[in-house]
């Protein structure tokens, strides 16, 4: 919580519900969620399928609305969908197939009119060698392999230098090879850019090596479980006994609540 | 464990093999000219079409009766006189005149249709029911109103082919832009596009696959509800176009020019599917890999 000697949040969320329509049911994804987002964090939301966790990144995203709690960024409320919350999808379908890897990642730049044309250019460049893609600049998506394309996804998000990165699951379609890669990649950007990141994924251990923080949710509708820190682990850690003590922890948490669902629904 | 009755792999002793390289003989090698010849598929389709030529040359020969079927060097001669001396060109350039105008028309229609479609509830609702009931009905049997309204002239075919166009393209396009995925979508509204800079820098783009398969079919809509339409009442005003050049060519039994005037319109055809709209299929849905 903070306090005098913390700084201001980056981002911060009060008590947010948000509630969806299917065709029969409103169905409410999750339930007065609040937590802070400081600058350089890379904080996880972690939790089984059905927590509401990509649909709480989708409200910081601003695609949708909380019936209830605010969330702002840098103070303001979000209201809508900006550039300033630049977001990778798990889907490898969100580089736009008409441009070549160079000019899917300016385009966002030139949309915002944030850089002129030159300089979106360089910064394109720059950042399309920091996720070693130099030699496919001018290769069309369709042409890359999924990793390849998720590399491109983050260039582009991260060429943006938005207050906050929003990550959507965007390993979990990736084999396992190259999601450690990727993984690898992401943590080497960290510490060379020093973005903040808000990381959804259903893998414990993703969020300890990926994440600087955690927030694990429970299930139907997302709630707030445990903020556990997990800033010392690595994949260099992976095999050690803080790293598994850990993992053992947040799989009971999550599995508690399977089994005492069970049992609720079994009584 | 181990049931006899079951079957259970062999164990097998394990090896390593350092690979090395110069173990291939020959790793790639150029196809023949021949194969590379056949590869070209204007290559085989000219050699379809010179088949058939062949073949109605020889048939026409045997039939000996050129008031029927005249032979193919015939009408290619024909097809020659008319062009560089008759008036084949003229009436070419009518057609394609009233054409041009028509489907522009059509186009800007069906963009503007299909723009309230996308944004408004009742566009939408609008566009379905007015593709549903039109859509089915032959352009050209409007014709006989169309001359009442506008009368014996351009503006008839005009509205004639505008309707042949606009219900085709209209309907491809929305259907093309209601396909355009979710993580899309989002992407651009991410970048913080909306209105018309969202249409024109996602939507349009997502969609061309199918914008462009409406293009085409209102093009061939065009064209066949023009030729008929000619046909039906002919000459307008001053000059006739194509189809009157067929109809007129038939009643002097000028039967070579009947054919020539057919040709006219394969050719014109065959070029905008195989010249204008592959060069715009090469340009952008097959380099973007949304099209094989």
């Amino acid at each position: 919580m903070p306090d005098g000697t913390m700084p201001a949040p980056i981002l911060d969320v009060e008590g947010v519900t948000l509630q969806y329509k299917t065709k029969d049911h409103l169905v409410t994804a999750t339930y007065r969620v609040g937590f802070q987002v400081h600058r350089a964090d890379r904080y996880v939301l972690l939790g089984p399928s059905g927590c509401g966790k990509s649909t709480l990144l989708k409200g910081v995203a601003g695609f949708m609305r909380p019936v209830e709690g605010t969330m702002r960024l840098n103070g303001q409320e979000i209201l809508e969908p900006g550039p300033d919350r630049m977001m990778v999808f798990q889907e490898f379908d969100q580089l736009l197939p008409w441009k070549t890897v160079e000019q899917n990642v300016m385009f966002p730049m030139l949309c915002a009119g944030k850089h002129p044309k030159a300089e979106a250019r360089e910064r394109a460049r720059r950042f399309i060698d920091k996720v070693n893609l130099t030699k496919f600049r001018d290769v069309y998506p369709h042409m890359l392999s999924g990793g390849m394309k998720q590399r491109v996804a983050i260039a582009r998000a991260m060429a943006m230098e938005p207050a906050i990165l929003l990550m959507d699951e965007p390993y979990a379609a990736l084999d396992a090879l190259t999601r450690r890669k990727m993984q690898e990649e992401l943590l080497e950007l960290w510490d060379d850019v020093r973005f903040t990141v808000l990381f959804v994924t259903h893998s414990i251990e993703e969020a300890i090596i990926v994440g600087s923080r955690i927030l694990v949710l429970s299930p139907h509708p997302g709630r707030v479980k445990a903020e556990l820190n997990c800033h010392q682990f690595d994949h260099t850690t992976q095999g050690g006994a803080d790293f598994q003590a850990l993992h053992r922890k947040i799989h009971d948490m999550l599995f508690a609540e399977r089994i005492e669902e069970e049992k609720a629904n079994h009584g | 464990m181990a049931d006899a009755a079951k079957p259970a792999p062999p164990v097998r002793a394990e090896y390593e093999v350092a690979v090395g390289e110069a173990q291939f003989g020959e790793v790639e090698r150029p196809l023949s000219a021949w194969e590379r010849l056949t590869n070209v598929t204007w290559v085989r389709r000219a050699f379809i079409v010179a088949m058939l030529a062949l073949a109605w040359e020889i048939y026409a020969r045997f039939l000996d009766n050129p008031l029927m079927f005249p032979a193919f060097s015939e009408v290619c001669g024909a097809f020659y006189d008319a062009f560089v001396k008759g008036p084949l060109l003229g009436r070419m350039a009518t057609t394609i005149q009233v054409l041009l105008t028509g489907y522009a028309t059509g186009l800007a229609l069906a963009a503007v249709m299909t723009t309230l479609a996308v944004s408004t509830r009742i566009g939408n609702d609008l566009l379905a029911t007015l593709t549903a009931m039109f859509n089915p009905l032959p352009a050209i049997a409007l014709l006989p109103l169309a001359l009442l309204w506008f009368g014996l002239g351009i503006p008839s075919l005009v509205f004639v082919i505008v309707h042949s166009v606009l219900w085709a393209v209209a309907l491809n396009t929305h259907t093309g832009f209601r396909s355009v995925s979710e993580t899309l979508r989002m992407a651009g509204q991410n970048y913080g596009l909306t209105g018309v800079r969202y249409v024109i820098a996602i939507l349009i783009p997502a969609a061309f696959p199918s914008i462009l398969a409406g293009l085409k079919i209102g093009w061939a809509f065009a064209w066949r509800t023009l030729i008929a339409a000619e046909l039906v009442f002919g000459v307008s005003a001053r000059s006739g176009g194509l189809g009157w050049y067929i109809f007129e060519n038939r009643n002097l039994l000028e039967t070579a020019n009947v054919f020539a005037g057919l040709l006219t319109v394969i050719v014109i055809g065959l070029f905008v599917e195989g010249v204008i709209f592959r060069a715009i299929e090469a340009k952008t849905v097959r380099r973007w890999g949304m099209q094989r």
